[in-house]
């Protein structure tokens, strides 16, 4: 059975370009492609969860087409746009032309002035890309029902040009930070994953990976105190970016070990704080307790 | 061959299983969770784990209990009886079906024929205090009424934002769209207006023993409350903070009743407002925006340190819209809010109202609707 090997070698191309995925990822993301569903990822802020994406389009080597949600994005942000300038001037050039008006309409209303945004983007390409649609929460409900029609139908229909069909299925990715409720409909139609906080052996790795220059001693310490640092009673926990930030920050400071510099560990904290509440929680005493704790 | 088909229908019969478990699961999962089989390979349980994990679960809560059924149903001799795939569950979910149409459409009718009775029985209802409401039957009406009331309110706050017609400033995009079909004259011009949205709440509401008179009803407004603006979380909060919003969006009163028990270990009991706050600092703090509504119903009677409420308040201020304290206490006659915590927590609120009775909840329309 070549199945299992499939999933080892998925996670062993994600690990080529830098991204430390459990193996149970790796299994649901090579069922992504197979069942042809949307993955949805909810998981703490920074806890890689667009990574994914950018991960997935590097390992299939195909485009990524990044939707990012606000509140009150609508279609023309989203689907397309007809651009207008564009065709004012096509009318004012088509005025001295000799063209019947049918045929000026059928002109100005054709693809060559459709501004296609990232959702037509991505099922119009060649190839299948990825398409990462990033915290989704934070969008209104309406778009999220319209994005669901478009996720089953894989079809947009442009009322002056008619349905366009989709040419590749997208390997969709969907992103959420519970800022709220997403609907039940949508939550059943994609595949699920939660993603959570690295272990201590993991967030090595990715320290490992993605700092080459950082030492045995120095990684071990500084996961250590990240890892402590998240169990702790903060605002805002660090994510995994504030950790390699924060690796990266020591790393210029040439700090070998954290016990032996204080100063700099107390400079460079304010890559893993991000509240003045938390900044102020961290007091020297404390943090020199961590870190005699780290080390 | 035939063994193929028994785990096939090993398969269906899990499908089924976490459908009857609370999973989100339809017709369409079933003939996935065979092509997920084949894919991970039966024979490895950790694979077919968390294929059927990723397939099946559909938030955090299901991703959570997911092992647990799981190897429930496939490590022979550990089905135990909270997981029995054909017993009660199914039964007992379809007469809880027939009683959701039946009951409620009763329930309905009752509500819509006491309404034609006359309006004075229903007049001096809305008058009387939550707390001489004695007996059942004029307790349940005062519930359906509140929860009618926060229906009306919602209706109320999308009239506002439909008469929003004209704006103040040209929409310039929109307006080049609209000239296109006179050759590039802007004759028609497209306004841009602020779209009123409505407001999203957040209710927390007391339960605690001297609130007990009151919660039930205050249990029914904010369920009316969460079905009629979908953007709404209700959390209870005694000595500690139970996010109850699922709870209470079940469609059948007395499923609904049954699941609050469920969750409400301890209810009853004292208050500490400002550890239920910082609770909510915390762990919610995600669900809040700057058009964010923060509603507390409780009578101040709090046993923590009188400061914290204070403090915590102060900081949810910062970030919400509007804050409204509900007190019933204030309907009655020579109460002076005194108890430390609620004159701490004054200043930090907006609106400081009586909710005694169902007329002083309707006098909360206009605070609804002004955000």
């Amino acid at each position: 059975m070549s199945n299992e090997h499939d999933i080892i070698e998925f996670q062993q191309q994600m690990m080529q370009v830098g991204y430390v995925a459990e193996r149970s990822l790796a299994a649901t993301l090579v069922l992504l492609t197979e069942l042809q569903r949307p993955l949805l990822l909810e998981g703490d802020a920074g806890v890689g969860k667009t990574e994914v994406g950018r991960v997935l389009s590097k390992v299939f080597d195909c485009p990524l087409i990044r939707l990012q949600c606000y509140e009150g994005l609508d279609v023309n942000a989203a689907v397309y746009e007809w651009n207008y300038q564009h065709q004012l001037l096509a009318i004012k050039l088509l005025e001295q032309s000799r063209l019947s008006p049918e045929s000026a309409e059928h002109q100005i209303f054709s693809e060559a002035y459709l501004l296609k945004r990232p959702l037509l983007q991505a099922i119009t390409q060649a190839k299948p890309p990825v398409l990462l649609i990033d915290e989704i929460d934070r969008a209104d409900e309406e778009f999220e029902a319209y994005l669901l029609e478009v996720l089953s139908d894989f079809q947009i229909s442009v009322p002056e040009l008619g349905t366009i069909e989709a040419t590749s299925r997208p390997y969709v990715i969907l992103t959420s930070n519970a800022t709220r409720e997403l609907s039940d409909a949508l939550r059943r139609r994609c595949l699920y994953y939660y993603v959570e906080y690295p272990e201590f052996d993991k967030e090595l790795r990715i320290v490992n990976a993605r700092l080459s220059g950082i030492g045995q001693q120095l990684a071990r310490q500084v996961v250590a105190f990240v890892q402590a640092l998240r169990r702790g009673d903060l605002r805002k926990k660090p994510g995994i970016a504030e950790t390699l930030d924060w690796a990266a920050a020591l790393l210029r400071l040439k700090v070998d070990s954290l016990d032996e510099n204080p100063e700099a560990v107390m400079d460079s904290l304010v890559c893993l704080l991000m509240t003045r509440e938390d900044s102020e929680a961290m007091t020297e005493a404390t943090v020199e307790r961590m870190v005699a704790r780290a080390v | 061959m035939s063994e193929c088909a028994g785990i096939q229908t090993r398969l269906v019969e899990f499908v089924r299983l976490a459908r009857e478990n609370g999973f989100r699961v339809g017709v369409k999962e079933n003939i996935d969770a065979q092509r997920v089989a084949h894919r991970c390979g039966i024979t490895d349980p950790q694979r077919l784990h968390w294929g059927l994990r990723s397939l099946l679960c559909s938030d955090q809560n299901d991703w959570e209990r997911f092992s647990e059924l799981f190897g429930a149903y496939w490590r022979p001799g550990k089905l135990q009886a909270r997981y029995q795939p054909m017993a009660g569950p199914p039964a007992a979910r379809q007469a809880g079906g027939k009683g959701v149409g039946g009951g409620e459409g009763m329930a309905d009718d009752a509500g819509h024929s006491g309404t034609r009775k006359g309006a004075s029985a229903m007049q001096s209802l809305a008058e009387t205090d939550f707390r001489f409401l004695a007996d059942a039957g004029s307790m349940r009406t005062a519930e359906r009424l509140a929860e009618r009331l926060a229906r009306r309110m919602r209706r109320r706050v999308q009239r506002r934002q439909r008469l929003q017609r004209h704006g103040r400033r040209i929409h310039l995009r929109r307006t080049v769209r609209n000239s296109l079909r006179y050759g590039g004259t802007p004759l028609q011009l497209a306004y841009r207006q602020r779209i009123r949205r409505q407001p999203r709440l957040i209710l927390m509401i007391d339960v605690s023993r001297s609130m007990s008179l009151y919660s039930y009803v205050f249990l029914r407004f904010s369920r009316g409350i969460i079905n009629a603006l979908r953007d709404a979380d209700a959390f209870a909060c005694h000595t500690a903070l139970v996010h109850i919003t699922d709870a209470l969006r079940q469609p059948d009163v007395t499923r609904m009743r049954e699941s609050l028990a469920l969750i409400s270990q301890g209810w009853s009991g004292g208050t500490r407002l400002g550890e239920a706050l910082q609770r909510f600092a915390r762990d919610y703090s995600a669900r809040i925006n700057s058009r964010t509504l923060f509603i507390i119903v409780s009578d101040g009677l709090d046993t923590g340190e009188p400061e914290l409420p204070a403090q915590q308040l102060a900081g949810i201020r910062r970030r919400y819209r509007k804050i409204v304290w509900l007190n019933p206490l204030l309907g009655r006659e020579g109460y002076e809010p005194k108890t430390g915590a609620m004159l701490a927590a004054l200043p930090h609120s907006d609106v400081f109202a009586p909710a005694h009775t169902l007329q002083s909840l309707l006098a909360l329309k206009p605070v609804l609707t002004s955000v």
